[in-house]
């Protein structure tokens, strides 16, 4: 355990050191995410994807809504993975889904994280107040209300459909775990003498705050981050696989719900249906890869090995 | 006492921000909100149909009056066990509805869910305890490869291998024999038919149990009274299971409900599939039929559901841990 904390050299420094310690560890962090073989695969893994969706129209043979091919044609050099029930080429619609899903972690994940930061942070500093009472109250509730359930109401009531709602709705729903452990991590940290020196120094509370205390928990944030995206891009998925995804665009959610409601699976054809989740599977692996690199991050004890 | 007040206290006061939601969504929308919910009706189908409108009335109450009016009138509704009609079934009561499905659900997820929580902690705790070993490896990555798999996806490559292709379990619904009742033959054909869709939510649902449970443990092992009771020469498998994994369980306990929300979520998606006559498959029929009263009700039972089964972990918990009692004392 002390071998940890001795490693890190982030952990208990004197007061003198603060800036160097912050500073030293922001030059290192991304080589130390490099460290880890399971986030090196993961990011190169990623960037792939990221690189289908930024050209997707030039790996794509076709737009991924044409439907006019003729339909349930077998894999061939035309249609390499075959075509759908009505007409659309099945390998077009994954690369264009890969844009859908991309666009949903990242955005899904910023609101999330940002929802959650402001909400944790503030609960957290305050401990003890009223606001603190309220935040962590609202925080349960958010954290035991099933969020699927209540992501489908939030959807199902909304005249337009598409990926800005979808986004929205999983911000507001999916907050809550990530402010829980924002609120523990920061009443560790407000009584350090760095914030204390701020509060001397005549610093008001959300300059402290955001500026001084949010810094020091960079590798929290982004861990949590990675983590909302990922539970983003899943309840895309699922939403859209529901039918409440966006009708005017291909995500692999709405191919898997497309497969589903022409009975694909009755009918055999079973590349409809795997080739969507598999590749769905895949961007969550890699994003959990990474993950296992920022947790080298918030975690010394991982380190060692 | 202090803390089973408190909890009686939390499940009282989110209850009530449960109930306040139910009321609230449908009224985030612009203007007047049966109007405007009428109004959505009619653009999508030019053919409007009463009885949609009527439900849509029952369901909204009285859209005079001002909101707090509204909300006395709601709460009133509630109290009396009024959620409106539905108009998938109209003109059955939503309740009723929805009282036919619940039992099926109740027992798909109540036995998936303490099924996934006994593997995933057993799992976790023998890995724990062998860790660093080859089970301990295969079970840690095994359980982060398959937890990033879809489980709607998993239940539809169950429904095309075992259902279609190999033909073992049947495709679609939740009996075959006519009349549901209380029998062997009836209580075997049902279990029969629940297999596949358990199976689809039973892969994923214990890796947050495993996991949690392995770390606890881990944690746990390093602790000096497991060096005590090392020292005092106890066998092994007091050590592991009266020891370590006794105290690890506990925070295992705490997660139960959240993972039930995950396992409820991922119900609802494989109903649909499996076309299973249980809450999920019911809110598909929702979505599709654009059914606001019925979609709206399933959310409050699945809510209260989650909330009493938080209740008794939490009652469960301070039963198991005499610190949890302390602190809040």
């Amino acid at each position: 355990m002390s071998a940890g904390v001795a490693q890190s050299g982030t952990v208990d420094l004197p007061l003198g050191n603060v800036e160097e310690q912050f500073s030293a560890s922001d030059t290192r962090w991304y080589r130390l995410v490099w460290s880890s073989t399971k986030a090196r695969v993961g990011i190169i893994m990623l960037l792939g994807f990221i690189l289908v969706a930024v050209f997707a129209p030039l790996i794509a043979p076709y737009e991924g809504t044409r439907t006019d091919f003729a339909p349930l044609l077998p894999p061939s050099g035309e249609h390499l993975l075959g075509t759908t029930t009505q007409g659309g080429d099945i390998f077009s619609q994954l690369v264009y889904g890969a844009r859908v899903s991309l666009l949903v972690g990242l955005f899904g994940g910023i609101a999330a994280t940002a929802i959650a930061l402001v909400i944790g942070m503030i609960s957290g500093y305050k401990e003890g107040s009223l606001t603190d009472d309220i935040l962590s109250f609202v925080t349960n509730v958010a954290l035991v209300v099933p969020v699927l359930p209540l992501m489908i109401v939030l959807v199902a009531y909304s005249e337009v459909r598409g990926v800005p709602l979808i986004v929205f709705v999983i911000g507001i729903t999916s907050w809550a775990g990530h402010a829980r452990a924002k609120r523990a991590q920061i009443i560790t940290l407000r009584n350090r003498d760095f914030v204390t020196a701020a509060k001397f120094a005549g610093e008001g509370s959300g300059r402290i705050i955001f500026r001084e205390i949010m810094p020091s928990m960079t590798s929290l944030v982004a861990a949590g981050f990675v983590g909302a995206a990922t539970g983003a891009i899943g309840a895309e998925a699922g939403l859209s696989f529901l039918g409440l995804g966006d009708p005017n665009t291909v995500s692999w959610g709405t191919m898997l719900y497309q497969a589903d409601a022409q009975g694909a699976v009755a009918q055999g054809l079973w590349l409809w249906v795997l080739v969507p989740g598999l590749v769905l599977a895949l961007l969550i692996t890699c994003l959990t890869f990474i993950n296992f690199g920022v947790d080298l991050l918030s975690n010394p004890h991982l380190r060692e090995d | 006492m202090r803390y089973f007040a408190r909890r009686i206290g939390f499940f009282l006061a989110t209850l009530w921000a449960a109930i306040t939601l139910n009321f609230v969504i449908p009224r985030m929308q612009p203007g007047d909100p049966a109007e405007v919910m009428v109004q959505k009706l009619a653009g999508k189908d030019a053919q409007l149909n009463p009885a949609a409108v009527e439900a849509m009335r029952a369901m909204l109450g009285a859209p005079e009056g001002s909101l707090l009016e509204q909300y006395v009138a709601y709460l009133k509704a509630l109290a009396r066990g009024d959620f409106g009609l539905s108009y998938t079934y109209y003109p059955y009561p939503v309740t009723e509805v929805i009282g036919q499905a619940v039992p099926w659900t109740l027992v798909l997820v109540g036995v998936t869910q303490v099924l996934a929580f006994v593997i995933g902690v057993t799992l976790g705790a023998y890995a724990a305890w062998r860790r660093n070993t080859r089970f301990d490896g295969i079970v840690t990555l095994g359980s982060t490869f398959v937890g990033t798999l879809p489980s709607f996806w998993i239940a539809l490559l169950l429904l095309f291998g075992f259902g279609y292709v190999l033909g073992w379990f049947p495709t679609a619904g939740g009996y075959s024999t006519a009349t549901p009742g209380w029998n062997a033959g009836f209580i075997a054909d049902a279990a029969y038919h629940s297999i596949l869709p358990a199976v689809s939510l039973l892969i994923t649902a214990p890796i947050g149990w495993v996991l949690g449970m392995r770390n606890t443990m881990v944690m746990n092992l390093g602790e000096d009274y497991i060096r005590l009771a090392r020292a005092k020469g106890l066998p092994d498998g007091v050590v592991a299971l009266r020891y370590a994994a006794r105290n690890a369980l506990l925070p295992s306990v705490t997660g139960f409900a959240i993972a039930l929300g995950g396992v409820l979520g991922g119900s609802i998606l494989v109903e649909t599939i499996f076309d299973y006559p249980g809450m999920g498959r019911l809110m598909g029929e929702a979505i599709g039929n654009r059914d606001f009263p019925l979609l709206q009700t399933l959310l409050l039972f699945i809510i209260v559901g989650v909330l009493v089964a938080n209740l008794i972990a939490d009652m469960l918990y301070g039963v198991l841990d005499p610190r949890a009692r302390k602190a809040e004392s």
